[in-house]
């Protein structure tokens, strides 16, 4: 075997084990009794299995609440994200208008602000609007994102001129074009999307932390925080919280693998 | 069933001038076939007939209305691209059945359609393939199915037969033409390839630079070429132009016109214009022998078997009067 074969083998095998050490750490700590927890590095290599922390983790972190609530936010932020990137993608794309140009720049130049520079803004809107503690709240400001109209622009602009013609004679407007052939051609840039975008939506700390206060609107990352500020002797209840918070997480890349990877693939070979 | 006329038809991107003022009638049931060179502007045509872009000036007919502004969709035509178009996340089943379900065509009677569709073309085996899954020919049959399962009253079809090899093109052609019989319907073919004119059209019109030339039926075309360009894009090896006073010996009095002799209406003999014999070129059924008469090259058509003369021989080439083509010198355009 060559010598860059197994470099570049060792390189894999360490990336991987610095993005597996955290969760192998976290799911081993979760599934012992508090007493071990203490026992580093010994609880690495766990002796027994108790389900018991998800349990109290779900219980007394009051997770069921907080996982809804974050789902429900999630499912609007990504459902938003992907609708309006789509037809604000189409319409760069496809569709003439003046200052097409200038107003695509100024869309992408939203990309170089940081989000912490408009939390105050955004914030004040929100608390004006009379949202705070509200699913409006936590899902509005992020409706619209120039990455991902950026993206899906890319895909939509790599669709042949010739199809968009052939729809308009075979008897298609602009929707039916999109739908029956832009869009499932762009699958592949979607579908990215889609898990980049969840993982944003789900992940999110700072923003719910701000406009939330009560249980009913509290999203899981929250419900984490206060988890683990709440058990520091019982560290096996934070990282159960931990492992339950990133299931969703684990489904849907396992869900979306198949296409992320015909996403890189497809279209490699001319054909 | 529909005809098709430009009417005065001039379409400019920016400065490009990509047709200018093109008037055509096509007539119904007819297989036109646009003619040129890259870039003289056929597809444009085709492009302004079918509604995928408007014409800067003047104005196009399907049957008896002007379709300014019309959407393709509502001008009753079906178009073939170079390209073929399919769409690649779709089976040839639902390829050949997209147009119907735009119109809203009853499921029943669109299964229906699509397997006459796939029936004359051969695909009916092929209905669940992906487009990837084809090959070449066959991906130009589902391009073919696509258009006449509705039925249009035109076909536009853009170089349809530049992505197959040689046998290909030839058994597709044969077809090409017996689809036109069967269906009844106009077609306006756009080609670069003179062979495909002059075996498929009822009537070539052939265009340089963005205007028409000639427009006639093939054989016509070939026989009085209308001017200098048509005289050499049409037929291989091309025309022979030469000078008038090149061509005195053949009997040409005039040194305003420049004289055209199609390679096979060359002799090689005794008397006539004196040239020398520069490459002799085997085909297999004939042989092209090039000679050089005055610094212009003429091209000989000769039988394959029997007497030729080699490289570096002084000949003699003469042409009977009436296979003598002339034009003015200045314009190109034919004078006799
Ligand atoms: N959308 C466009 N924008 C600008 N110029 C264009 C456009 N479409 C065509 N042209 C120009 O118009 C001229 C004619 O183009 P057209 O595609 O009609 O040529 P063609 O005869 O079909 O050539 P080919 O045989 O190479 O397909 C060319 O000079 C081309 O560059
Ligand atoms: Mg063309």
């Amino acid at each position: 075997m060559a010598t860059r074969t197994i470099g570049r083998y060792a390189l894999l095998t360490f990336c991987a084990v610095v993005v597996f050490l955290p969760i192998y750490v976290a799911v081993v700590i979760a599934i012992q009794p508090a007493a071990r927890v203490v026992d580093f590095p010994g609880v690495l290599l766990p002796k027994s299995l108790t389900l018991e922390p998800f349990r109290n983790a779900m219980r007394s972190g009051n997770l069921g609440r907080y996982l809804v609530n974050s789902g429900v936010v999630t499912a609007f932020i990504v459902g938003g994200q992907v609708i309006t990137s789509i037809l604000a993608a189409y319409a760069f794309a496809f569709v003439q208008f003046p200052f097409k140009r200038v107003v695509f720049t100024l869309f992408l130049a939203t990309l170089m602000v940081p989000a912490e520079a408009t939390i105050v803004a955004n914030y004040e809107t929100i608390q004006h609007f009379g949202w705070l503690d509200s699913y409006q709240a936590l899902v509005m400001p992020f409706l619209a994102t120039a990455f991902g109209t950026f993206l899906i622009r890319q895909a939509f602009l790599g669709v042949p001129q010739d199809l968009r013609d052939a729809s308009a004679l075979d008897g298609y407007g602009h929707w039916g074009f999109l739908r029956g052939v832009a869009v499932p051609l762009a699958r592949p840039a979607i579908a990215a999307f889609t898990v980049f975008s969840f993982l944003l939506a789900w992940n999110q700390y700072l923003w719910p932390l701000l406009v939330t206060n009560d249980d009913a609107h509290r999203t899981v990352q929250i419900g984490l925080k206060s988890l683990a500020g709440a058990n520091v002797a019982n560290l096996n209840l934070p990282a159960a919280g931990a492992v339950i918070a990133g299931l969703p997480i684990f489904f849907l890349l396992l869900f979306f693998q198949r296409h992320l990877v015909r996403g890189l693939t497809s279209g490699a070979v001319k054909g | 069933m529909a005809s098709v006329a430009f009417e005065h038809v001039t379409k400019r991107f920016g400065d490009v001038v990509a047709v200018e003022d093109l008037d055509l009638h096509v007539d119904d049931r007819e297989f036109l076939v646009l003619l040129g060179p890259s870039g003289c502007g056929k597809s444009t045509a085709l492009r302004m007939i079918a509604g995928l872009e408007e014409p800067t000036e003047g104005a196009i007919r399907i049957g008896e209305h002007r379709v300014d502004g019309v959407d393709p969709k509502d001008r009753d035509l079906a178009m073939v691209f170079q390209s073929y178009a399919l769409y690649p996340h779709k089976s040839v089943r639902q390829n050949i059945e997209f147009p119907l379900r735009s119109r809203k065509v009853p499921p029943a009677e669109r299964t229906q359609l699509v397997q006459d569709a796939a029936g004359q073309l051969g695909l009916s085996t092929l209905l669940d393939r992906k487009p990837r899954e084809l090959s070449g020919g066959q991906r130009q049959r589902v391009a073919l199915a696509r258009a006449i399962v509705r039925r249009p009253a035109v076909f536009l079809m853009d170089e349809p037969l530049s992505n197959l090899d040689a046998n290909m093109r030839t058994a597709t052609r044969a077809e090409l033409v017996e689809l036109h019989q069967r269906l009844g319907t106009t077609f306006v073919y756009v080609t670069h390839d003179q062979v495909e004119a002059m075996t498929m059209a009822t009537r070539v019109a052939v265009m340089s630079e963005g205007s028409l030339q000639q427009l006639g039926v093939p054989q016509e075309v070939y026989d009085r070429p209308a001017n200098v360009f048509v005289a050499q894009f049409i037929g291989s090896p091309p025309m022979n132009v030469v000078p008038g006073p090149v061509a005195a010996p053949l009997g040409v009095g005039r040194d305003d016109v420049v004289v055209g002799i199609r390679p096979e209406h060359l002799m090689i003999g005794t008397a006539g214009i004196s040239a020398i014999v520069r490459v002799v070129e085997s085909l297999g059924h004939e042989r092209h022998v090039l000679c050089e008469a005055d610094g212009h090259r003429l091209i000989v058509r000769c039988p394959a078997h029997g007497d030729a003369p080699v490289e570096g021989d002084a000949v003699h080439l003469s042409a009977r009067p009436e296979h003598l083509h002339l034009f003015d010198a200045s314009s190109g355009q034919r004078v006799a």
